[in-house]
């Protein structure tokens, strides 16, 4: 299980605000640093692949449970 | 790599057409793109301060989802326009959509370039002074000057 440095209660916010909020809370973040956000917009598994990819920033797990979703990104 | 470029043209001033250019603009920002909006004709009604006064009219709009199906007609009657510009107000908030002003702030905060167009401005006579702190007015070639180089362009 990986471990995190801070959590983004993301819950409840739809496209783009999820990313936009794990945009911002990965500047506060030093390089290795992992933030743990949690959401509920179904569209933000798909959205989370393409800011990892697109940014750098490794999207190391995600696990869906209850209508939630989780994601833990590390800042590269 | 070169960070990549959007530019944007913003041509509605309506609540719904509003959403798209910030959305686009604050996302692509989020993702490292350098980005610019130019707004014109009635796109320069999102530079507004206060953005309360943007409406979204069903009359002309039969793709509009409707509680109850309702003929062309009656789209005229006073105050329809009233009530879907605050039943679409209302649903977007209960559905944790971010309202205009909070997607613009995140843009501006983003560093997302905003040029007004000039002639427009004059032509409608705005008074940049109702306008958000930051926005530059330029023309056509202004426009092309970052457009020229960007790796998207959207007229929206």
């Amino acid at each position: 299980m990986v471990q995190e440095d801070k959590v983004l209660d993301a819950r409840g916010l739809n496209c783009p605000l999820p990313i936009l909020r794990t945009k911002k809370a990965l500047g506060e973040l030093n390089s290795g640093q992992v933030l743990k956000v949690v959401a509920t917009d179904p569209g933000a598994v798909k959205d989370f692949e393409a800011f990892s990819k697109q940014t750098k920033n490794p999207l190391l797990e995600q696990a869906e449970a209850g209508g939630e979703f989780v994601f833990f990104i590390q800042k590269a | 790599m070169d960070e990549k470029k959007l530019a944007i043209i913003a041509t509605k001033g309506t609540l719904d057409w509003g959403y798209p250019p910030f959305i686009l603009a604050s996302t692509a920002a989020a993702l490292g793109y350098s980005v610019e909006i130019f707004f014109t004709f009635y796109g320069l009604q999102l530079l507004k301060k206060d953005l309360g006064h943007l409406r979204v009219s069903p009359l002309g709009n039969p793709a509009m989802p409707m509680p109850v199906p309702m003929p062309t007609l009656a789209m005229i009657l006073p105050g329809m326009e009233g009530m879907a510009t605050s039943m679409m107000k209302s649903k977007m908030k209960a559905k944790g959509v971010a309202s205009l002003e909070e997607l613009r702030e995140l843009c501006v905060e983003a560093e997302v370039r905003m040029i007004a167009c000039q002639m427009t401005v004059d032509l409608f006579e705005f008074d940049t002074a109702d306008f958000i702190d930051g926005i530059e007015l330029g023309g056509a070639a202004a426009f092309f000057e970052f457009a020229g180089e960007a790796d998207i362009t959207l007229f929206i």
